[in-house]
């Protein structure tokens, strides 16, 4: 190893211990039972427990559902942040990113709170509100990002070859910030999928998600059935992270 | 008003942006089929003017119009003219044939009908076979054909060219430019080219306009602007030359660096202050001192490939450049000769700075928002409007900004074989002209002072 190398060290201890070691200790305990014998029995459970699936499937739901509430939000938003004609001040751009300083168990406590103030019934509705509040920053800052940084020469480029401004941003802006998008799906996806103190603050634990069922068990000592789950939900969450690899950069920025 | 031999018109354009004022009150005809070429420096306003006329921004004042409609209003993508952009913006997610179809499928064009006008136009741009390709894997000129062919593709009626081959290297730009001027005579069509390459210029165009500072400096063919520059940044932007302080002592007699020279300009009148352009290759330069009509002494040689090129010194100080097919030893005396064709005489745009100023007292005067020192006047009032006049050689300038009365920057200068022309920016935004025989470079800051018995004070009406 030589001088330089020996830097990334710490780093590869760091990983090593709360990266590696983790994952492997999940996979140990999810194909094992509770006398520490190898086993499948920790997923055939979970594939034949119809309310398991039936969690699984609403978590998936909301999780998707979020994601597109928050693109649909987002990227108008991040469309006008990053349009100088229609937003001139660093502050609008500000304000929107903000909440993303504040924590999130806390604005999720807030957002409670009010609704239970305005006399709303706890639901699934509460609980897409609080999502997308919770979440749409990590939507729009990708997005504008690279609208933002994106060359004004496309656009003007398609422009002075016929397209009306409604084409022009379908046929050129919204591809090219495809790679935006993405990111922001996987920063909103990925952690809804696995969320359960906001189902639980704003449902009253009403409707529980995957996460939910996850944190139950390994609170009540099943830790072989929470592994097993946890690294399904791994699987999923790494199955959408293929769909990032699969773009390619695009000249004006990446996020 | 509309004349049906131009394809554009346009009228008394202005444009700022801020304070800054880029284009002052711009006019250009362009005949149909024209090669075109707006040249100037960087900053000189012609990127501004080509996107006006491709619908990019809007102008303060003035009207465009294009086969005598007018399309001041018009939004880029309804008005009848395509651009090749200086970095040329192809989509990023589009391929070759996507790019280059990009604007006819908007046109709704039928797919036999777009295949065909694309293997046209890759033809044209000898670029046959590319049709499948990423535009990232393709090469700077690869790309700038393409980015050409997009452009043709949808038939325009004016291709807007902003520095197209900017971005590329030396030979590849040579073997481009032969292409272009190929591809303009085959299409028929009115090409606008945005460059601050002189030579390209004079390569490629059927007319150069001549842009500095928002303004028009000349408009005319290449051979013109470059034999018959109309004003010393003309003559000093386009090829090398020799920039001299002359005097036209009548018609067809002018006198320069000490010498009466017969020249074929007439109607300046006489004993008129003016500017000589000489080209170096119009200087004739030979080892016999009899038959010449001034002497000089070789400073310097240096081969250039084609020719040599020579400093030398006249008898009376003054310094000119030679080009020659043969060398000529530093040291040698040499004689010169240059006759009478070759030798351009231009009205000289001021023989003094000009100053609006306001009387402050009785010996001093406010002019460029600060007061100074002046000899006792008499017969002006306090208050009163008057005009100073400072001889060019008689502002002082010094290094450190601070310690002048004035500061600025040198703006533009212009070597007049035995002094500097500079144009100074002072920081409040005055131009002030100052002859000198320091060395100054593009861009040095520099304090300005000017001593009281120099500011001569005149009535403002004079």
């Amino acid at each position: 190893m030589n001088k330089r190398s020996s830097w990334a060290l710490p780093y590869a201890i760091f990983l090593l211990l709360f990266v590696a070691l983790p994952l492997v200790l999940i996979i140990l305990y999810a194909f094992q039972d509770g006398s520490g014998n190898f086993t499948f029995g920790n997923f055939t459970k979970f594939f034949t427990d119809a309310d398991a699936i039936g969690t699984f499937a609403l978590s998936l739901e909301v999780a998707i559902e979020n994601t597109l509430i928050c693109i649909l939000l987002g990227y108008p938003a991040a469309w006008i942040l990053s349009n100088k004609k229609l937003n001139r001040s660093a502050v609008t751009i500000v304000l929107f990113i903000m909440p993303m300083w504040i924590n999130a168990l806390m604005r999720t406590l807030a957002t409670a709170e009010l609704f239970h103030m305005l006399g709303i019934q706890l639901g699934k509705g509460t609980l897409l509100v609080g999502m997308v509040y919770d979440y749409l920053p990590f939507m729009i800052y990708p997005i504008y990002n690279i609208l933002n940084k994106m060359d004004k020469s496309y656009m003007e480029a398609a422009a002075d070859l016929g397209a009306t401004p409604w084409q022009v941003f379908w046929k050129v802006q919204v591809p090219l910030s495809m790679p935006g998008v993405v990111s922001g799906i996987m920063m909103v996806f990925m952690p809804t999928v696995s969320t359960f103190a906001i189902s639980e603050f704003l449902t009253n634990n009403k409707i529980k998600l995957f996460g939910t069922i996850i944190q139950e068990n390994i609170n009540s000592s099943m830790w072989n059935y929470g592994a097993a789950l946890s690294l399904i939900m791994l699987v999923i969450i790494g199955m959408t992270s293929l769909l990032q690899d699969n773009k390619k950069e695009v000249a004006g920025g990446t996020v | 008003m509309t004349n049906n031999d131009y394809i554009i018109e346009i009228r008394n354009i202005s444009k700022s942006f801020g304070d800054k004022v880029i284009l002052d009150d711009v006019s250009i005809n362009v005949k149909r089929g024209e090669f075109v070429t707006i040249l100037g420096p960087s900053g000189c306003g012609k990127t501004t003017m080509l996107r006006l006329l491709a619908g990019f921004g809007q102008a303060d004042k003035g009207e465009i119009l294009i086969n005598g409609v007018d399309i001041t209003g018009t939004p880029p993508h309804q008005r009848p003219v395509n651009t090749v952009f200086q970095r040329y913006a192809l989509f990023p997610h589009l391929d070759v044939y996507e790019n280059i179809a990009f604007g006819l499928k908007l046109q709704k064009v039928p797919a036999d009908e777009i295949d065909k006008r694309v293997m046209k136009v890759l033809k044209m741009v000898s670029m046959t076979d590319y049709e499948d390709r990423d535009v990232e894997s393709l090469s700077g000129g690869q790309q700038q054909r393409v980015a050409i062919a997009r452009a043709i593709a949808n038939q325009p009626k004016v291709l807007l060219l902003d520095e197209p081959l900017a971005a590329l290297d030396l030979k590849m730009r040579k073997d481009m430019q032969i292409e272009l001027k190929e591809m303009h005579r085959k299409l028929g069509i009115t090409f606008i080219y945005v460059t601050h390459d002189q030579e390209e210029a004079l390569t490629l165009s059927d007319t150069i306009i001549v842009m500095n500072e928002g303004k028009i400096q000349q408009i005319g063919t290449p051979t013109d602007i470059y034999n018959e520059p109309q004003n010393s940044f003309v003559a000093d932007f386009i090829g090398e030359s020799n920039i001299l302080n002359g005097r036209m002592v009548k018609d067809r007699l002018v006198e320069f660096v000490g010498h009466e020279f017969e020249c074929v300009d007439e109607g300046f009148g006489e004993d008129v202050q003016v500017d000589v352009v000489v080209r170096p290759e119009d200087i004739y330069i030979m080892n016999k001192l009899e038959g010449a009509q001034f002497t000089a002494k070789v400073k310097s040689c240096t081969f250039k490939g084609v020719h040599y090129e020579m400093y030398v010194e006249t008898e009376n100080g003054f310094e000119l450049m030679v080009q020659d097919y043969n060398a000529f030893e530093p040291d040698s005396e040499v004689g010169l000769l240059i006759r009478p064709a070759d030798i351009q005489v231009m009205h000289k745009e001021r023989i003094c700075n000009t100053i609006e100023a306001e009387i402050v007292d009785a010996n001093h005067v406010k002019f460029f928002e600060e007061t100074f020192e002046c000899l006792p006047h008499s017969g002006f009032e306090e208050g009163e409007k008057v005009k100073v006049e400072i001889t060019f050689s008689k502002v002082d300038l010094i290094d450190h900004p601070e310690e002048g009365m004035l500061s600025g920057l040198v703006h533009f200068l212009l070597y007049k074989g035995d002094h500097y022309h500079l144009t100074i920016l002072t920081d409040e935004g005055y131009h002030l002209w100052v002859d000198t025989n320091d060395i100054w470079d593009k861009g040095d800051l520099v304090g300005i002072n000017i001593a009281p018995q120099d500011i001569k004070i005149i009535k403002s009406d004079e």
